[in-house]
C-alpha cells in the first residue's frame, strides 16, 4: 500500500477481491480479499509458492477467471473501468490491445502450425491497428528492441526452430504488439536455464524501461524479482502476507513468512575429504546416443567415492540427465566403460543382476509423475524391500515405519495415495523409496527443481542428513549452483555432452573459474536490485 | 487404527447378517415353489457376500470371491435349468452382482454417492435389467417356448403383451430374452476384452517386434467390415452361440487392443513405471500392479460402450437369422418375428426394439459418468 497521493488515478486498481474455485459442491477461495494498486509505468512483482494464488491475481488484471473459477467478491478497475461483470465483448476489446499477457511456458502458448511473425501480426491486423505490412515492420523492429539474432528473418520461423530462450523472448515481443500499459508475465523464466533466464530478464527490463510499461511479474524465485520489480508483494495461500518497496522488502522484511523466503540459503555442508581406496562408481570415456545418430555423451570420465557425493552440473542438454541413464542402464553406451566397486556393469540395464540393480537406485525430478497414483504409500515403500530383501508381512510393515521415520514422516502415511500428498511429502517418499533398497549409489536427478523454495531447502537438508547416517554415495544432477555449494563434495561441469571442468568443490567454484563454470555461476540470481544491471555492464566489457 | 478394525468387525457381521438372511429367505421361498433358479440366486448372494468378507478381513481377496461366487452361482444355475447356453450367462450373473455389491460395500461408495441424476437413472435402469435377466424365471408367468394361446393375442389379463405370431407369451419371450441376448453379448465383450486388453498390454508394454507384429495383425483385421466378417464366419461354422460368442469378442477384440495399447503408453511414459523397470521388475509386475489400475477408468468407460455394440450387434444376427436360432428368445429375432405386425399398426414388434434402445441409453448414461471421472482424473 503506497500512502503517498497520487496526482494520477492508478492504472489497474483491485479491491477485496475474492476469487473462489469449485471443489467438489462447495467454493473454496484461492485468492483472499486481495487489494493490489498498480501505477503507470510500474513493475509489481507477485511472489509466492505454487498455490499461493499468484496466477489467479495476474489473471485477474485481464478481468478473467480460469473455468471452474468465479469472482466471489470485490472490483477490479482497469483504468478506472471496472472488469468484474464487465460483458465479454468489453473485456475482449481491452485484452491484448491494453492488457497483455506472457505465460510460463512459450512452448505452450504459441501455435506450432504457424509462424513467429504470422502469430505477432495477428491481432494488431484482426484490431484493424495496423496492415499486415505495418505490423510485420513492427515486428521486426521489436525482435530487434529485444536482441533477438536475425531480426528481419526470425519471425519467419516456427516454434520449433528456434531456442526456448528466443521463443519466449518472442512472446514478450507478441504481448508488445498493439503496445498495451500493463503487460502480466506469469513465471517467464521457471522453465529456463540461468543462462537463457538472464537474456529474457534483459528482454523485460528492456520493454520496461523503454516503453514505460506497466507490469504485474508473477514469479516464485525472489531473487529474479528483485531486478525488475519496483514493489514486491507477497502471497500465501491466497492471502497477502506483506508488501512494500522492493528496498524496504529486502532489507527490513516484517512477516516471518518473507524473512523465511529470504532466509539464509542452506549451509554449506564441510566436504568429506575423498577416501583412499578404490571409488565406489568409475565412469570410463563413456559415449553415448541416441538413435545411434545424435550424440549426447562424449568421453565422460569421473568417479565417485565412496560417501562422496558428486555433482553434475549443466544447462538443459548438456547431457547430465543422459548420463544417469546410462549409469542406471536405459541408455546403452556407445562407448567407455561403467564399473561399480571395480567391477563392469553390463550397459543394459535388463542384462544386470538384481543385486546390482539394488546397489544403484534413483530419485526422479517430479514427484508427481514417480509415484504411482494407485498404490498407497505402505506399497510403494513394501515393494522394493520385499523385491530386493524378501521382507513380508509384519517385518516389512516395521521396516516402512522406520524408513517414514528416516524422512520425517507420520506412520499413517503408510496408508494414503500419493494423491493425498503435498509435493516435498512426495518427495520424501521417493527418497525412502531409494533407501529401501539399501542402495550404495543414489542417484538424484533435478530432485528439487519442481518444488517451492522452502520446501526444497526441506529436501535438501534431509539430503544432507542422509549423507552423513548413510555410508551411500550420491549422484547429484543439477542445474542449481546453490545446491551444488550446499551438498557436494566433487563437481563435474558438463556441456553438450562433455565435461568441460571437474574437481572438488573448492577447486571448481575459487578462481580461477573455467569460463563456462564462471557464465554458470554470475548467471545466477542474486538478491540485489543491481545484480542484472551490473551482470550486463560486466559482460558488455568483457565482450566489447 | 482401532477406530477402523472396530468399523470393519462392524461392518463383517453386518455382511454376515445380511448374508444369512439373503439366504434363508431365498432357498425358502424356492424350496416352497419347488424354484430351483432361486436357489442359483441364492448362491450367488452367498457368494457375493463371501466376496466382501474376504475383502474386508484379507485384503486384496476380490479376484477369488468373484470366481468363488461365479463358480457357485453358475454351478447352481446349470444344475437347476439343464441348460448349456445357462452357464457363461449365470456365470457372468455372478460376476456382476459381486462386482455391484463390492462397489456398494467398498470405499467406492462415497464415488457412487456423488454420481449425477443421469447417471444414477442409468445405474437404476441397469439395475433393473439385472433384476430381470437373475430372475427371469420367476417371473415369466409362461415358458420361453411354450405355446399357450392363439396368434397374436392383443393385451389383456391373461397375456399381459399379448401372444406373438405362434402364440406364445410376449411378455415371458421378452424377459427370456434379455437374459439370451445379455448373456451373450456380455460373454462376448468380457472374452474381447479380456484378450484385447492382454494384448494391448503386452503390445504397449514389451513394444519392439511383439508391438509391431501384433498392431499390423489387428490393423488387417480391422480392416474388414465387422458384419461381412461375422457373417462370412457364421456361414462356415454354423450359428452355434460358441462361434456367435467369439465373432463378436474378436471383433471387440481388435478396438480394445488400439485403446489399451493408446491409453497404457501414455502410463509407460511415466517416471514409476521407469523406477518399476529399474528395480528389475518383470512384465507381469509392470503389466498389471503399475499400468492396469491406471487405465481402468477409459477401459471401464469402453467397456460400457462396447456391451452396448455387442448387444446391437447380437440383434443384427439375429434380425439376419444368424445370431440366436429358434425357439430361443432374443430381442433382435423377436424385432423379425413379430415385425408383420407393424403393418396392422400394434406396437408388439416395438417392445424388443424397445428394450435394446433403453439399455443402450442407460448404458450411456452411465458410461458418460464415468468418463467424465476418468477425465477428471489427475495425470
Amino acid at each position: 500500500m503506497s500512502g503517498v497521493s497520487v496526482s494520477t488515478d492508478p492504472l489497474l486498481q483491485i479491491t477485496g477481491l475474492t476469487v473462489e474455485v469449485r471443489a467438489d459442491d462447495t467454493w473454496r477461495p484461492v485468492l483472499h480479499e486481495l487489494d493490489l494498486t498498480l501505477h503507470r509505468g510500474e513493475v509489481l512483482g507477485l511472489i509466492g509458492e505454487s498455490g499461493a494464488g499468484k496466477s489467479t491475481a495476474g489473471l485477474a488484471a485481464l478481468g478473467y477467471v480460469r473455468n471452474g473459477s468465479r469472482f466471489a467478491e470485490g472490483s477490479i478497475r482497469f483504468d478506472g473501468r471496472e472488469l468484474v461483470g464487465a460483458p465479454e465483448r468489453q473485456l475482449r476489446a481491452l485484452r491484448g490491445l491494453r492488457v497483455a499477457y506472457v505465460a510460463q511456458s512459450a512452448a505452450a502458448s504459441f501455435n506450432p502450425a504457424w509462424n513467429l511473425i504470422t502469430q505477432y501480426t495477428e491481432i494488431p491486423v484482426k484490431r484493424r491497428l495496423r496492415t499486415r505490412q505495418q505490423a510485420e515492420a513492427d515486428a521486426q523492429n521489436m525482435f530487434k528492441t529485444l536482441l533477438l539474432p536475425d531480426p528481419k528473418g526470425i519471425g519467419y520461423r516456427y516454434p520449433h526452430q528456434v531456442s526456448g530462450g528466443q521463443l519466449q523472448r518472442a512472446m514478450i515481443a507478441m504481448a508488445m504488439s498493439c503496445q498495451p500499459e500493463l503487460i502480466v508475465f506469469d513465471e517467464p523464466t521457471t522453465a529456463l536455464d540461468v543462462t537463457t533466464q538472464v537474456e529474457v530478464l534483459t528482454a523485460i527490463k528492456l520493454i520496461v524501461e523503454r516503453f514505460g510499461t506497466a507490469a504485474l511479474y508473477i514469479s516464485h524465485d525472489l531473487a529474479v524479482v528483485t531486478q525488475l520489480a519496483d514493489r514486491i508483494m507477497v502471497l500465501r495461500h491466497g492471502c497477502k502476507v506483506e508488501e512494500g518497496d522492493t528496498r524496504q522488502i529486502l532489507d527490513k522484511p516484517r512477516e516471518p513468512y518473507t524473512k523465511a523466503l529470504l532466509g539464509q540459503k542452506i549451509e554449506r555442508r564441510r566436504s568429506t575429504p575423498s577416501p583412499a581406496g578404490q571409488p565406489l562408481l568409475r565412469i570410463d570415456s563413456l559415449s553415448a546416443a541416441y538413435a545411434r545418430r545424435v550424440s549426447v555423451l562424449q568421453n565422460v570420465t569421473f568417479e565417485v567415492g565412496r560417501k562422496q557425493t558428486v555433482a553434475v552440473v549443466g544447462e538443459s542438454g548438456s547431457g547430465k540427465s543422459s548420463l544417469a541413464r546410462a549409469i542406471t542402464g536405459l541408455l546403452t553406451p556407445t562407448r567407455g566403460t561403467i564399473a561399480l566397486d571395480g567391477k563392469l556393469l553390463s550397459p543394459r540395464m535388463q542384462q544386470r543382476s538384481r543385486s546390482d540393480l539394488k546397489r544403484i537406485q534413483m530419485i526422479y525430478q517430479s514427484p508427481d509423475t514417480a509415484l504411482n497414483p494407485r498404490q498407497q504409500i505402505g506399497e510403494v515403500l513394501g515393494r522394493p524391500l520385499e523385491f530386493y530383501l524378501g521382507l513380508r508381512g509384519k517385518a516389512q510393515e516395521r521396516y516402512v515405519a522406520r524408513l517414514l521415520e528416516m524422512i520425517d514422516l507420520d506412520q499413517s502415511f503408510a496408508r494414503r495415495f500419493p494423491e493425498d500428498l503435498s509435493g516435498g511429502e512426495k518427495q520424501r517418499i521417493c527418497i525412502a523409496r531409494a533407501l529401501a533398497a539399501e542402495p550404495e549409489l543414489i542417484i538424484c536427478d533435478e530432485v528439487t527443481s519442481a518444488l517451492d523454495q522452502l520446501v526444497a531447502q526441506d529436501i535438501l537438508r534431509l539430503l544432507q542428513r542422509l549423507q552423513q547416517e548413510l555410508s551411500a554415495s550420491f549422484l547429484f544432477i543439477t542445474h542449481d549452483l546453490a545446491t551444488v555449494k550446499a551438498i557436494a563434495d566433487q563437481i563435474v561441469v558438463m556441456q553438450n555432452g562433455m565435461v568441460v571442468d571437474q574437481g572438488s568443490r573448492d577447486s571448481v567454484l575459487k578462481p580461477p573459474l573455467h569460463p563456462y563454470t564462471n557464465l554458470l555461476l554470475s548467471s545466477e540470481p542474486k538478491l540485489d536490485p543491481n545484480w542484472l544491471t551490473q551482470l550486463l555492464a560486466t559482460r558488455a566489457q568483457a565482450y566489447g | 487404527m482401532t477406530d477402523l478394525a472396530i468399523r470393519r468387525s462392524v461392518t463383517v457381521w453386518l455382511a454376515i447378517g445380511a448374508t444369512g438372511l439373503v439366504f434363508a429367505v431365498l432357498a425358502n421361498a424356492a424350496w416352497a415353489q419347488g424354484n430351483r433358479g432361486a436357489i442359483a440366486l441364492a448362491a450367488a448372494a452367498f457368494g457375493g457376500m463371501a466376496t466382501i468378507l474376504l475383502r474386508w478381513t484379507q485384503g486384496r481377496c476380490v479376484e477369488f470371491g468373484i470366481l468363488l461366487a461365479s463358480l457357485l452361482y453358475g454351478s447352481a444355475v446349470a444344475a437347476a435349468q439343464t441348460r448349456f447356453a445357462a452357464f457363461p450367462a449365470s456365470g457372468i450373473a455372478g460376476l456382476i452382482a459381486v462386482q455391484a455389491m463390492t462397489l456398494l460395500a467398498g470405499r467406492q461408495a462415497r464415488l457412487l454417492r456423488s454420481a449425477p441424476v443421469s447417471a444414477w437413472i442409468g445405474l437404476i435402469l441397469i439395475g433393473g435389467y439385472i433384476f430381470v435377466w437373475a430372475l427371469a424365471p420367476i417371473l415369466a408367468p409362461y415358458s420361453e417356448s411354450q405355446i399357450v394361446g392363439v396368434e397374436y393375442v392383443p393385451w389383456g389379463p391373461n397375456f399381459l403383451l399379448g401372444t406373438d405370431y405362434l402364440g406364445r407369451d410376449m411378455l415371458s419371450r421378452l424377459l427370456y430374452a434379455t437374459r439370451n441376448t445379455i448373456a451373450i453379448a456380455l460373454a462376448a465383450t468380457l472374452i474381447g476384452f479380456l484378450s484385447g486388453t492382454a494384448a494391448g498390454l503386452l503390445a504397449a508394454t514389451i513394444g519392439g517386434w511383439v508391438d509391431n507384429a501384433l498392431g499390423r495383425f489387428m490393423d488387417i483385421a480391422m480392416a474388414i467390415p465387422q458384419l461381412i466378417f461375422a457373417l462370412l464366419i457364421l456361414t462356415l461354422t454354423g450359428t452355434s452361440i460358441t462361434a456367435l460368442i467369439l465373432v463378436i469378442a474378436f471383433a471387440d477384440a481388435t478396438r480394445v487392443f488400439r485403446l489399451v495399447r493408446a491409453v497404457s503408453s501414455n502410463v509407460l511414459a511415466l517416471d514409476f513405471v521407469e523406477a518399476a523397470r529399474l528395480r528389475g521388475e518383470g512384465l507381469n509386475w509392470i503389466m498389471r500392479r503399475e499400468v492396469l489400475p491406471n487405465i481402468n477408468a477409459p477401459l471401464l468407460a469402453e467397456f460400457g460402450m462396447r456391451f452396448c455394440f455387442a448387444i446391437l450387434f447380437v440383434s443384427s444376427l439375429s434380425f439376419l437369422g444368424l445370431g440366436m436360432q429358434p425357439p430361443t428368445a432374443d430381442w433382435g429375432s423377436m424385432v423379425r418375428e413379430n415385425a408383420g405386425l407393424i403393418v396392422y399398426g400394434e406396437v408388439a414388434p416395438l417392445l424388443p426394439a424397445g428394450t435394446i434402445a433403453v439399455l443402450a441409453v442407460a448404458i450411456n448414461l452411465t458410461v458418460d459418468w464415468l468418463l467424465y471421472r476418468a477425465s477428471g482424473l489427475k495425470a
